[in-house]
């Protein structure tokens, strides 16, 4: 996957999309609407915009964790669907959900489990995946034993354990004190860099955004859209010196100029927010 | 021997609450020349217990009976429980029917049956106590299953979703790590009611060796020195339940509130 870096092959590709919530009362609400995206293989994809704006349900839709209303989602060539069965992405989500019952290693080693692989190959997979998240020597501690930003780690570790061709992460840094955070963005970015994965990712940061994308794209709400797409030219490897960098301010400003323009009426609609919160749970039942 | 120490000195103020407690008993009942049919003194309730512990009133071998019916009726009511709640998680419709119902027949004080379950399964019968006490264990140990089992963060879910995770494997390693504690919690609740069960059904009639029985035939011939005796060992057999449940629970789920809370620091 290493070799063939940024081809024009999409990886990613929504069409015409659009999703509608059904409200009680018989409304229905606009959370997304025309979102045409390409994502190119081994990019890294930041989705920004206000609360409300559907950002996360667009991530939602390429995972097929929920579905579209009209239009077509594309993953690696399939239908959104049959990606998930093939187990084509790992997930990241805000909250690390990782299972308290098990260690740093049950946990990673959980999504294997699921496929019945045998056990040599399974636990040298998980080493291999705690080396990459640098937690080798917390592999028999407990979820509640580490620190918030360990635990992402875990969660970061799991999402790769399939070698997937894409990584959805919604968030993930979005609970993590800000120096935490920091140093997260340089672990995503090595990680990214190293296994060459294609990364959708979903934030409200503007200085995430840019330090960690090649492009950005920015959205609106109400309804939710796409109203820019930036490209990142900053050169990488980033580290420290990029975000204390001219361009890298210049590029700051330009993502919060779109996301302004954007705003249309200035307000954000956290209605969307509370829709997405409820569909989720909506799948207790 | 550090350890030990540790938790000798964790549980001092109890230990010390427990002793003084009976020291004061003892003292206010030489004292006060309180009669022994309104209250012995704890050391003519621990002579009454040495004189009857495997003659007269026999009550090691009664214990060992209780503690027979009581066990017997927790594993059949835990049993029960259990596959009740499965089933009700496995099909939601059937919540809306077996939960009224099994709220209302809760409410029935199931003791009341004792007699009746004499009738039914016969009075020399340990089946009929360990039917009582399986009637009482049943429902804490279904409803606190039963919420174990449903009460899965919707986010774990998601991500079993994410993995595409089948039904089954969404049971056993979402659902069923996440009951556990629950499932322990009610079986805590459990031990207790086993016991009740036991006991009661044995007021009714039973074999001559058991813990109830002890009781009601001491106290009809007013050796009120052997009830207290026989209630003691009744408590004792209750804890040494609980204490067994607690040991399990510090096995199976070592990483939950409850358990880490609990250690020695």
């Amino acid at each position: 996957m290493t070799g063939e870096r940024v081809t024009d092959v999409p990886v990613v590709s929504l069409a015409g999309v659009d999703k509608d919530f059904a409200l009680p009362g018989g409304a229905t609400m606009t959370a997304l609407t025309g979102i045409d995206l390409d994502l190119r293989r081994g990019e890294f994809v930041s989705l920004i915009g206000p609360s409300g704006c559907g950002k996360s349900t667009l991530l939602r839709l390429i995972g097929d964790l929920t579905q579209p209303s009209a239009g077509v989602v594309t993953v690696n060539g399939k239908p959104a669907p049959q990606a998930r069965l093939d187990r084509d992405y790992g997930m990241v989500f805000q909250a690390p959900v990782l299972f308290d019952w098990r260690t740093v290693e049950e946990n990673v080693r959980l999504p294997l489990e699921l496929t019945g692989q045998e056990r040599t190959a399974r636990d040298a997979r998980v080493a291999e995946m705690l080396e990459l998240v640098e937690l080798p020597d917390f592999a028999r501690h407990y979820p509640y034993q580490l620190s918030g930003g360990m635990q992402q780690r875990v969660a970061i570790a799991r999402a790769l354990t399939f070698s997937p061709a894409i990584l959805l992460m919604d968030e993930p840094f979005g609970a993590l004190d800000e120096m935490t955070r920091e140093r997260m963005n340089s672990e995503v970015l090595r990680i990214w860099e190293q296994t060459g994965i294609t990364v959708v990712f979903v934030t409200h940061s503007i200085p995430e955004a840019v330090f960690l994308s090649s492009r950005v794209v920015v959205m609106s709400a109400r309804p939710g859209r796409i109203t820019r797409i930036v490209e990142v030219d900053l050169p990488r490897p980033r580290g420290v010196e990029t975000r204390e960098s001219r361009r890298y301010f210049e590029m700051v400003t330009q993502v919060r100029e779109a996301l302004r323009s954007g705003e249309g009426s200035g307000t954000s609609d956290d209605s969307l927010a509370s829709i997405e919160r409820a569909e989720a749970e909506g799948l207790t039942g | 021997m550090k350890r030990a120490f540790a938790i000798l000195r964790h549980n001092a103020p109890a230990i010390i609450v427990l002793v003084g407690g009976i020291a004061l008993w003892e003292a206010v009942i030489r004292g006060l020349a309180i009669r022994a049919f309104i209250l012995p003194a704890p050391s003519s309730i621990a002579r009454a217990l040495g004189e009857n512990w495997t003659t007269g009133y026999q009550i090691l071998p009664a214990a060992q009976a209780t503690l027979q019916e009581a066990g017997g009726g927790l594993i059949a009511g835990a049993l029960l429980g259990l596959a009740v709640a499965f089933a009700v998680a496995r099909y939601p419709s059937a919540r809306d029917i077996v939960l009224p119902v099994g709220i209302a027949v809760n409410a029935i004080p199931i003791v009341a049956f004792a007699p009746l379950a004499n009738q039914w399964f016969g009075s020399q019968s340990v089946y009929s106590k360990m039917a009582i006490s399986a009637a009482l264990v049943f429902f804490p140990i279904m409803i606190n299953v039963l919420r174990g089992l449903t009460s899965v963060n919707a986010s774990s879910l998601e991500l079993m979703r994410s993995y595409a995770g089948s039904e089954m494997a969404v049971l056993t390693k979402v659902r069923i790590p996440n009951a556990l504690p629950f499932f322990l919690t009610g079986l805590k609740i459990g031990t207790t009611l086993s016991l009740i069960g036991a006991v009661v059904g044995e007021y009714f009639g039973g074999l001559n060796v058991a813990l109830g029985r002890v009781v009601v035939e001491s106290a009809s011939t007013l050796s009120f020195e052997v009830t207290w005796a026989a209630i003691a060992v009744v408590s004792a057999v209750g804890i040494v339940m609980y204490l067994a449940v607690l040991a399990a629970e510090r096995v199976l789920i070592p990483w939950h509130p409850s358990v880490r809370g609990e250690r020695v620091a």
